[in-house]
């Protein structure tokens, strides 16, 4: 108790409107982004249930073909920007100085601007749904000419991105600062908690693939606007040229979602396994190449459009060669639960699931990479059932995993373990009814984004939307489960979880709002403790 | 006991039966990739069911010993956590071993590619361009030569797939999948395909040759096929082209050589015909009957049954000047032939008669009651005359 109310001395904060709209306070910041991330994934979600209505039955039941295209546009973009990354850098705000020992972020006035750039942005995104012409529906990948078709949305759209990416810059300089300014004295790189390297690598992708597609969509407004013809052949430009610009963005933004998660699960498993991370030093080197690999694949998602075949041939490899990386690092978290002493509360269950669902997302990557079958894959549901397991059960689920890690951190209490359970069960079955008779569809011969299709189709579209809805509303139970932790329940400790290590655990729970204000000393034993 | 068992499962069976009820009359369960028609598509085939293999394999020994371990390696069990956190001998292992496993696919894979990539030597060549949202096929080269075919979705399921048309799908065994017109190539002849655009890009895929292909404006990509087997193959534009991409599929009819020469004769002689219709008088009950098949077949996705369009999308034709006001029958002539912003020309694909028919039936349809005449020779006339559209 005496901890506590000496804490509760120092733990004076701004209140009301102020705390929260002038934050520079890396926790307040890092809440914000989660409570917004979790926002956006409604919102998306919402968009994927009105999908999977539409889709529920062959004919059209619910929506016109351009307002669904619109939903399959709209859908993308807040999945990828306003739920998935959000969520990801709240983590890094609310987790990096914890685990790495600093008192705060190193540039906390522009924590706060990025992350309130975002309700605008997505203001300005979400406005186009009532506009003339409809919201943004070419697809989020936004290729000309089709793309230049949009009503009045389009410089909304274009706006929108741009300010997304200006966000997501400023949260990557940021966090690259305060890792390698701000770590407690002593604490060397390759003592980093895993969940700190992989922000570090993603910032690094971030701040390399960003400024390319700002590029990119710069040259859609000007062709729109100004005249020009980067995208037309008409005027002696290659709409295939906006395709190769945005891959070269969108590829790695692919590793931007999913390394987070790689970090994330590299500190859960081995907390609940109660044993080292195996092959630290090779978790970091696999999770480097990843990263720099992704900027040499992006033309696999442009196989059909006709590249020369060398190209495709470089790209085939390149792509192939991505697996072994990412084999080593699943194989490393399998053969840290190997002789572990394990046990299965919430955080590890999505964990493992994340493994063995990430990993299906995998193999069915590595078919997509083989370049004469992936001609007939591409454009499928093949495709979509391919990075849904890689984004929903792999990225999302990884963030799942990440909230109720660290809930009792956040709120002081411990979540109600049987509620998070009953969620993770229900997630995991609704997400694989959901996605995997999707791969069925694709090699049958669904393409994707159509809101209406041949009856040969029409069971699987069935089951898979019946595992929509089950999935979508399983997730308001993790609202409930959140809001119930926060409001009270079983005291928790410092060290929440018996096998959980790292700085964050050294601090009570709920962190107080300032927090090593004096660098934490790294003992040998504390280092030990790290990993 | 057994009676028990056996009811239970003649009941799930029953319910599983009433759910699907309405859909098993037709509906297939197809879970793996088609086999195809052509050499490169069964090797595209093999390629697949390989590697299907090997990551199902490797996920087999994977997740065995992930599961082995979560069996064992349990608290509850009294498992006593392990110390050790690296080993550089197997840490190489599973490098190297995936390394090898990806060289082994990647040999057959360039092989393949290499393969798909010669053009070299065909017979036929078909230049297939994509426009919203329809396909139009070129004989360039070889028997056939000079033959032109428009293909777009068939009317049956044109007016089936309009929101609340109050029809079923299931009554269409081919809805979303047949054309007004396939196109028509011979079997065992090495075909060369040419994808394109005139406006965004769209993708010709026909998985029973095995590949798809970007059809993208200004560009021009190359495949070819030699189909083994006659019959009729179906498939889809796939790269979202907007709102009427799901409604542009592909039918391919593949005939023997003797058919195939029988059918180009007759192509001609059609084609001929209807390059000289600007003679042809009808009356305002023909005209109407003829525009509103014409309409229904060519109009219909954007502008709608009712001819309203969709609200910020495509404009509505009732009550619009351009379809009311006498001063501006030729540019309601001409907005067809030539298109109009979004709205594609259809001066090449239809017949003066075919777009005198649209024109005089859009005139008089749904309230839009004019009462004006257009003939086919009027057609003709705004062919040659100066363009007024924009």
């Amino acid at each position: 108790m005496s901890t506590l109310a000496h804490d509760d001395h120092h733990d004076h904060k701004p209140t009301g409107l102020k705390r929260w709209f002038f934050s520079t306070n890396h926790k307040d910041i890092g809440t914000l982004y989660l409570i917004f991330a979790l926002t956006m994934f409604f919102v998306g979600g919402a968009m994927a249930m009105i999908i999977r209505a539409e889709l529920f039955q062959p004919g059209l039941q619910f929506v016109d073909p351009q307002f669904y295209n619109s939903m399959v546009t709209v859908h993308a973009l807040i999945m990828i920007f306003g739920a998935v990354m959000p969520a990801g850098v709240g983590l890094a705000n609310w987790m990096i100085p914890l685990m790495i020992g600093a008192p705060d972020m190193a540039l906390p006035r522009m924590n706060n601007m990025s992350f309130w750039i975002l309700p605008f942005a997505f203001a300005l995104l979400l406005s186009t749904l009532f506009m003339d012409g409809g919201a943004p529906a070419g697809g989020w990948t936004m290729y000309p000419p089709l793309v230049l078709q949009t009503g009045d949305a389009f410089p909304f759209l274009i706006f929108a991105v741009h300010f997304l990416g200006i966000s997501s810059i400023m949260g990557a300089i940021n966090i690259i600062a305060t890792v390698f300014n701000m770590r407690a004295p002593g604490m060397t790189l390759m003592q980093m908690p895993l969940f700190v390297w992989t922000w570090v690598i993603t910032s690094f992708l971030l701040i390399a693939s960003l400024p390319v597609l700002a590029g990119g969509v710069t040259m859609l407004l000007t062709d729109k606007y100004f005249g020009t013809s980067f995208f037309d052949a008409a005027g002696g430009g290659d709409p295939v040229l906006f395709q190769h610009i945005f891959w070269f963005f969108g590829h790695p933004e692919v590793y931007i979602l999913a390394l987070p998660a790689f970090g994330i699960v590299s500190q859960i498993i081995p907390a609940f396994a109660r044993k080292p991370l195996f092959g630290y030093a090779s978790m970091v080197y696999a999770t480097a190449s990843i990263a720099i690999l992704s900027f040499f694949v992006w033309a696999h998602h442009m196989f059909t459009v006709g590249l020369p075949i060398k190209g495709e041939l470089f790209f085939m490899y390149a792509t192939m060669l991505i697996a072994v990386p990412t084999g080593v690092k699943v194989f490393n978290w399998i053969a840290t639960m190997w002789k572990g002493s394990m046990t299965f509360e919430t955080p590890m269950l999505f964990s493992v699931a994340f493994v063995i669902l990430f990993t299906i997302g995998g193999f069915s990557g590595l078919m997509l990479g083989i370049t004469p079958v992936d001609f007939q894959y591409h454009d499928t549901y093949f495709v979509v059932a391919h990075f849904h397991y890689v984004l929903l059960t792999g990225a999302i689920f990884a963030l799942m995993a990440a909230a109720y890690y660290w809930l009792p951190k956040w709120t002081g209490f411990m979540y109600d373990e049987r509620l998070g359970k009953i969620h993770f069960w229900l997630s995991l079955i609704s997400s694989n009814v959901l996605f995997f008779p999707q791969h069925f569809l694709g090699l049958a011969g669904m393409p994707r984004r159509i809101p209406d299709y041949n009856i040969q189709f029409a069971d699987f579209n069935m089951i898979s939307s019946i595992g929509g809805f089950a999935y979508g509303i399983s997730q308001l139970l993790f609202v409930y489960i959140v809001i119930k932790c926060a409001m009270g329940g079983k005291k928790a400790r410092a060290r929440s979880w018996e096998g959980a290590k790292g700085l964050e655990w050294e601090v009570p729970s709920p962190a107080p709002f300032h927090t090593f204000e004096t660098p934490p000393k790294l003992t040998k034993k504390v280092l030990e403790s790290l990993y | 006991m057994k009676g028990i068992s056996k009811l239970k499962s003649s009941l799930q069976k029953l319910v599983l039966v009433l759910l699907f009820m309405p859909l098993s009359a037709m509906a297939d369960w197809a879970l793996n990739m088609r086999q195809g028609v052509t050499p490169i598509s069964q090797e595209i085939y093999q390629m697949h069911m390989v590697t299907l293999w090997v990551v199902t394999v490797i996920g087999i020994l994977v997740f065995g010993v992930m599961f082995w371990s979560i069996f064992h390696h349990r608290k509850s069990k009294g498992a006593k956590a392990a110390k050790f956190s690296h080993s550089t001998t197997v840490e190489i292992i599973w490098t190297i071993i995936p390394t090898a496993i990806i060289i082994s696919l990647a040999i057959p894979a360039t092989k393949l590619l290499i393969k798909m990539d010669d053009t070299s030597e065909s017979a036929i060549t078909v230049k297939a361009t994509g426009s919203q949202w329809k396909w139009k096929y070129d004989y360039l080269d070889g028997v056939g030569e000079g033959i032109t075919i428009f293909s777009s979705l068939d009317a049956k399921s044109k007016e089936i797939s309009q929101r609340d048309s109050g029809l079923n799908p299931m009554d269409h065994e081919n809805y979303l999948r047949d054309v007004d017109e396939p196109i028509v190539l011979p079997i065992n002849t090495k075909i060369r395909i040419l994808t394109t655009s005139q406006d965004v890009i769209h993708a010709w895929w026909l998985p029973d040759l095995g590949w798809k292909r970007d059809a993208i404006p200004g560009f021009i990509n190359d495949n070819w096929a030699v189909i083994e087997k006659t019959g009729t193959y179906r498939g889809k534009c796939t790269e979202i082209c907007g709102a009427g991409h799901g409604y542009m599929p592909i039918v391919l009819k593949a005939v023997s050589m003797e058919d195939y020469t029988a059918w180009v004769d007759e192509k001609k002689i059609a084609q001929a015909a209807s390059k000289n219709t600007s003679n042809i008088v009808l009356n305002m009950e023909e005209l109407m009957t003829k525009g509103e098949a014409v309409y229904k077949a060519q109009c219909l996705v954007c502008h709608q049954a009712n001819g309203e369009g969709l609200k910020g999308a495509f404009p509505s034709i009732v009550g619009s000047p351009v379809a009311v006001d006498a001063g501006n029958r030729m540019r309601h002539v001409q907005q067809i032939i030539y298109g109009k912003g979004l709205m594609p020309a259809f001066g090449e694909q239809l017949s003066d008669v075919d777009i005198a028919s649209i024109v005089s039936f859009t005139r008089n349809a749904w309230g839009n009651n004019t009462g004006d005449i257009v003939q086919a020779k009027e057609v003709a006339e705004a062919r040659k005359a100066a363009k007024v559209i924009k």
